[in-house]
């Protein structure tokens, strides 16, 4: 069981439904080498934004009712559950480990930014061909 | 600060309030800009840190709802299927802004005259010209001359970005079809510039440009500005604009950084707060001699509210193409650009292409569309889709119509207390047709270049990125709020210079054109300083 820490608006059953809820949205891949999003660095990252993610656990609860098991991901079609998924996703793209994984070097675009394949300006033969096609004006 | 008259106030530091305060600095005069949010720190920006992709849909949201600062005023735009985008600090929109920066065509000056359509303006491209090219060299423009679909002359001042994977494989889909595409004009140095280093592809131009690459304003005008002598007032939000007995602006009713109400008075008054937050003073501005809102005789201050909608068309490909790396555009296309009757709608659309996404939004874009699953299958399909995707965004003219508006909220309002605006807005049948036939053309491009799929999305509701024609120009003050060179036909010293001006929107992102009509009315100003009020 994940344990909320002090402070959070989270009980401990909240956070371990969360936990075990962002499990089963992004699971872990031994064949790729990747944790789950419940992972507890990852979860740790999740509860960064406890506010906000409190918010949306109990909509999605409260939107389940009775009748349907928050754990089934087919019946999340909430805005809280849209939420939800937004938060986890965030977090665990931007894991170390998953991002090594995808090939991406870890750190940000600044200072150091990216290459990008330069321009082929010959391309552009067929276009410098055409006559001009904007619209003359009297 | 002293409270003494000023001669010339500007609300707001944006893309307009800027080019205008600095072309006006060499008259000498005490000019003041007041502005209400802050300056922007580049340390800060998301592409800083590895949660940039979450903090762009976040703290640096191009919606001032969802970003919700302190200076941020809210906007309720329930009522409009485009909602707001903007930023509230020096630099305005461009902080946050693509930095695409094409020009008007003559024709979008033109189209009462040519399709029978909205009005002409009262000003033309080849008056204009000369202040586009100022604009270029002020804003650091990279492109490239020659482009067939414009007329000759222009010449951006650094060479084109690097048009990437992506670019390059929609520029072939075009030749494969036969239709015109070009480099983007981007205002993103390419290259060392006016103190600006070159762009390094960080990728993240829509929540501010790290590397101090891209012409936001705050990088661009502003240090010639204020080296210049004019005068910065941030965190300073004007409430209303005063007039006395003859209908002359006398000053303005802020709020300073604590919150305090204070009078700015001043000899001339220059609007530039973009077409939300321009109507929105004029309207909070009411006065016995204006009791529908300063400048408001013709009852038009607010109507002829435009964006431009938006078609997205994404296509996923099998190969890698640049993903989250490289500026937000490259390439544009013209090919629908001016009107042909057979096509079911008068006016046309610019294609530009969106480059790709960071692998969050990836999964999530990826969410949406049902390609990727939560749950089993969930890596599987993301690795299929991780830098695969591109994207085209057809942005289409929008035409004026009066019910299409802002006006103040009944209930909402700042942390000042002042009234918010509220968007009332639907889209045309016109646009609707024009929508439809880019998501079609889209599809045929995005098919050309080898997309295995599509998905289509319109209007993009999150892209009310430009707010045009809410106090628009002309010489009728029956059907206009300023006349031809942007001074109020009601307060002989009041100018507005932002998008509010717009007659028409043409189908181009209009920072450019904002700019050069900035610069046109500035000019304007120092010509008549001897009889400006007359």
């Amino acid at each position: 069981m994940s344990l909320p820490a002090s402070g959070s608006p989270f009980s401990s059953d909240e956070c371990d439904t969360l936990r075990r809820l962002a499990d089963r949205m992004i699971p872990a891949s031994e064949n790729d080498g990747l944790p789950g999003a419940g992972d507890p660095v990852i979860f740790a990252d999740i509860l960064q934004d406890a506010a906000r993610v409190h918010v949306a656990l109990k909509g999605l609860l409260t939107a389940s009712g009775d009748e349907t098991d928050p754990m089934d991901l087919n019946m999340a079609d909430s805005a809280a559950a849209r939420e939800l998924h937004q938060i986890v996703v965030f977090c665990y793209y931007r894991d170390p480990r998953v991002m090594r994984a995808l090939g991406m070097e870890v750190r940000p675009p600044f200072p150091q930014g990216f290459d990008v394949e330069p321009s082929d300006l010959s391309l552009l033969e067929p276009v410098r061909k055409r006559a001009s096609i904007y619209r003359k004006v009297p | 600060m002293s409270d003494d008259p000023i001669d010339v106030l500007i609300i707001g530091a944006g893309a307009s309030g800027a080019a205008v305060a600095w072309s006006l600095m060499d008259t000498r005069m005490h000019i003041v800009c007041m502005e209400q949010g802050g300056v922007p720190d580049s340390g800060r920006f998301p592409s800083t840190g590895l949660d940039w992709e979450a903090r762009r849909a976040g703290d640096h949201h191009i919606s001032p709802n969802r970003r919700g600062w302190p200076e941020d005023y809210p906007v309720n735009d329930d009522h409009s299927p485009i909602k707001v985008a903007n930023y509230n600090g020096v630099g305005g929109g461009t902080v946050l802004y693509a930095a695409h920066f094409p020009r008007f065509h003559p024709s979008d000056f033109r189209v009462r005259t040519l399709d029978g359509v909205a009005d002409d303006w009262p000003v033309d491209y080849e008056t204009l010209e000369p202040f586009f090219a100022e604009n270029d060299r002020m804003m650091g423009v990279a492109g490239l001359a020659g482009d067939p679909a414009y007329p000759p002359g222009k010449t951006p001042p650094m060479p084109p970005i690097p048009m990437g994977r992506s670019g390059r494989r929609l520029a072939e889909a075009f030749n494969t079809l036969g239709w015109h595409w070009w480099p983007c004009d981007l205002a993103i140095a390419t290259e060392a510039y006016d103190g600006r280093a070159p762009c390094i592809n960080l990728g993240a131009c829509l929540s501010g440009c790290a590397q101090g690459a891209k012409g936001s304003v705050d990088v661009t005008y502003w240090p010639h500005a204020q080296r210049g002598g004019v005068e910065m007032r941030t965190s300073c939000r004007v409430r209303e604009i005063a007039v006395d007995e003859n209908d002359m602006a006398t000053g303005v009713v802020y709020f300073d950084e604590k919150g305090v109400e204070r009078f700015q008075a001043a000899h001339v008054l220059i609007l530039a707060a973009n077409g939300v937050g321009t109507p929105r003073v004029l309207l909070n501005s009411v006065s016995k001699a204006f009791p529908e809102g300063l400048a408001n005789r013709s009852g038009l201050v607010g109507k002829n509210l435009m964006f431009h909608p938006y078609a997205a068309i994404q296509g996923v490909f099998d190969d890698p193409l640049d993903g989250y790396k490289g500026a937000h555009k490259s390439i544009l296309s013209q090919e629908f650009y001016e009107t042909d009757p057979q096509r079911g709608f008068v006016r046309g659309y610019t294609f530009e292409t969106s480059r790709g996404m960071g692998p969050a939004a990836t999964v999530l874009a990826g969410l949406e569309w049902g390609e990727v699953p939560l749950g089993d299958g969930h890596h599987a399909a993301a690795r299929k889709l991780m830098n695969r995707v591109t994207s085209l965004a057809a942005i289409c003219e929008d035409l004026p119509e009066e019910h299409n508006r802002v006006s103040l909220d009944p209930d909402l309002v700042d942390s000042n207390g002042i009234p918010a605006p509220r968007i009332s807005y639907t889209l045309s049948e016109n646009s609707r047709a024009m929508l439809d036939h880019a998501c079609e053309k889209g599809r045929e491009i995005m098919t050309a270049a080898g997309a295995r799929k599509v998905f289509t999305t319109s209007p993009i509701p999150m892209a009310g990125w430009h707010l045009l024609g809410t106090a628009r120009m002309g010489t009728d003050p029956e059907r206009s709020v300023v006349n031809e060179w942007g001074r109020s036909h009601d307060v002989r010293n009041l100018f507005i210079v932002d998008g509010s001006i717009f007659v028409t929107s043409g189908g181009v992102n209009p920072t450019s054109t904002l700019q050069a009509m900035s610069l046109y009315i500035a000019d304007q100003i120092k010509r008549r300083l001897t009889n400006l009020f007359d």
